[in-house]
């Protein structure tokens, strides 16, 4: 099934409503996970999985495919759940993840299919995909290279290297997410490191740059789909974003950063979900 | 002939990179490579400015889409600077990045310890998958560079920076594989890189003058390690001795002493490489060698020593 077809019988709201519920499972399971931030990225995810990228996971290596780096590797369940959600490898693999044998770590590795470089160090995906971005355009194929950062991640000064030679190189196809979700680890990431005006930053750097409403997964899928936004300068899309966003008792909360769900709070998650799901 | 390694190995890449589409040149500023080098390979060479972390994850976005970069830095800025790129980027997805390192060792000379790299061996060859080679003349870096075109996975390659000495006359050097370069019986010499080899050989020459026979091995693979040659050559010696422009703890030292305690006859090997500190004085690439007593001389009192203290305890047993 192609994505469009997929989107076609499901709507992106339906697959992110999956998507969270996978990472809310894997969550309860004995590791818990970084829920906060997969649930800030979900609608991202869902957008680029199931409209925007031109990947099939029967073919995962087609050396033509476009390709995407989770950057913000920590983020690694909402992965998981979209690539089995997207058909990389099966839905039922996603109960193992954090237990012994699995192959699905806590942070993306390579065994997975769909997974391009393992990634959770921050401050990588940047430089990787203006590699991929290269190599794609210096072999004279059209494909994009895309990218999720953290926006705690944009503390990390390897994230302005690879930004610099970008724009210097002119990777035009080269396309960047900040998850905008404003905190980090220990709490807001302006306090701890302030980043405002974010987006001057970046255009200041050479980029194109737009601004949406992380959440909006057809909004998200319409401005990714159209870049580059401006010719000669790779793109990056600011997506607000709420940490784990639809989990009343978690969103907004730098608390939501790493979870272990109990019993009591995995029932209390599915709830809120259900609710949420009803509700939309 | 003197000739520098680092520009031996920008004179092999260039007509490499006609040949093979698939290489891609990425630099870091370093001025190894001229404009008019630059225009003359076209888009197989960019300069990415200075920024090694980027350089290197580049370097590895590039080779998981079917590119092999050979990329340029700073022996000192890849060990440290840029370590994380390398192991994680690089070394974890096995990708066939060559990492260029030059003024390896003491060769930055007097621009002093910031630009000196006497930590690379010790922390490159821990890395799963790392081929690491110490050339110790231009025509070994001309070798070494062609060859690496069958080396699968990454591949750190240590480089000078000034002019040094050709070694003499000896069969071609082959990445993996210790070249002998004089047999002896009593006590082996082991070196990587310019003026250590050429240290050894010279002590090796005393040695004889005093009846002691040494065999000298250019060890300029440190990964994979040749367990063979060293073993062979250390069963019947008395005495192992290593020479190295490197902290005399990881290196060649560390690489040989481990692989001959795993043997079940191991023989004795004392480690001559740097002092436990950094470079303290102003010199070039030979004064220093000099200063730290990395020399043919301090061979020959070493081996001396040790043999004619092994001949006392032998005598009172």
């Amino acid at each position: 099934m192609t994505a469009t077809q997929a989107t076609a019988l499901d709507t992106l709201e339906e697959v992110a409503a999956r998507i969270r519920s996978h990472v809310v499972d894997m969550c309860a399971g004995p590791e818990g996970g970084h829920l906060g931030g997969a649930f800030s990225s979900v609608e991202v995810l869902t957008a680029l999985y199931f409209s925007v990228l031109d990947v099939d996971p029967r073919r995962p290596d087609d050396p033509e495919r476009d390709r995407f780096l989770l950057s913000k590797g920590h983020a690694a369940v909402a992965l998981y759940a979209t690539l089995a959600e997207r058909g990389f490898f099966p839905v039922g693999e996603l109960s193992g993840y954090g237990r012994p044998g699995s192959r699905l770590m806590g942070h993306p590795v390579r065994a997975v299919p769909g997974v391009e470089l393992p990634t959770g160090s921050l401050g990588h995906g940047l430089a990787l995909a203006c590699g991929f971005a290269l190599a794609h355009r210096s072999a004279g194929r059209d494909a994009r290279s895309f990218v999720l950062l953290g926006d705690g991640e944009l503390q990390e000064g390897s994230v302005w290297e690879a930004a610099i030679a970008a724009a210097s190189l002119r990777l035009d196809r080269l396309v960047a997410v900040v998850d905008r979700n404003g905190l980090q680890l220990t709490g807001a990431t302006d306090r701890i490191a302030p980043m405002e005006p974010l987006a001057d930053r970046w255009r200041s750097f050479g980029w194109a740059v737009r601004e949406v409403d992380g959440h909006d997964a057809a909004a998200l899928a319409d401005h990714l789909a159209a870049a580059p936004w401006e010719p000669g300068r790779p793109s990056v899309l600011i997506a607000r974003t709420v940490k784990g966003h639809g989990l009343p008792f978690l969103a907004g909360r730098a608390a939501s950063h790493y979870v272990t769900l109990s019993p009591r709070n995995h029932a209390r998650a599915r709830a809120a979900l259900r609710t949420t799901e009803t509700a939309g | 002939m003197s000739r520098a390694t680092r520009e031996a190995y920008r004179d092999t890449l260039l007509p490499m990179l006609e040949r093979h589409p698939e290489l891609i040149c990425l630099d870091s500023d370093t001025g190894l490579f001229s404009a008019d080098h630059a225009v003359a390979a076209g888009e197989q060479y960019v300069n990415l400015g200075i920024a090694e972390h980027n350089l290197m994850g580049m370097a590895a976005g590039l080779a998981a889409c079917g590119r092999i970069p050979f990329v340029n830095t700073m022996a000192a800025f890849a060990a440290s600077r840029a370590l994380e790129a390398i192991k994680i980027d690089i070394a974890y997805n096995r990708l066939p990045v060559r990492i260029m390192a030059t003024h390896g060792g003491l060769a930055a000379g007097h621009l002093g310890p910031t630009h000196q790299a006497l930590e690379d061996l010790a922390v490159l060859r821990v890395l799963p998958g790392m081929t690491v080679v110490v050339p110790a003349d231009a025509a070994a870096t001309e070798a070494f560079v062609e060859q690496s075109l069958d080396v699968s996975g990454p591949l750190y390659v240590r480089l000078g920076r000034k002019a040094t000495p050709a070694l003499p006359e000896a069969p071609p050097p082959v990445i993996g594989t210790a070249q002998t370069l004089r047999e002896g019986g009593d006590v082996v010499l082991a070196a990587c890189g310019p003026y250590p080899v050429l240290a050894c050989l010279a002590a090796a020459d005393d040695l004889a003058g005093h009846g002691i026979e040494a065999t000298v091995l250019n060890v300029h693979t440190l990964r994979p390690f040749d367990t063979e040659t060293l073993t062979a050559a250390a069963r019947p010696a008395r005495l192992v001795v290593t020479v190295e422009e490197h902290w005399r703890s990881g290196g060649l030292g560390g690489a040989v002493a481990e692989a001959l305690a795993e043997q079940t006859a191991p023989t004795r090997v004392l480690r001559l490489g740097m002092p436990d500190r950094f470079v303290d004085t102003v010199g070039n690439q030979e004064h220093l060698v000099t200063h730290y007593d990395l020399t043919a001389e301090r061979v020959v009192r070493t081996v001396r020593t040790a043999l004619d203290t092994a001949a006392l305890s032998g005598t009172t047993r």
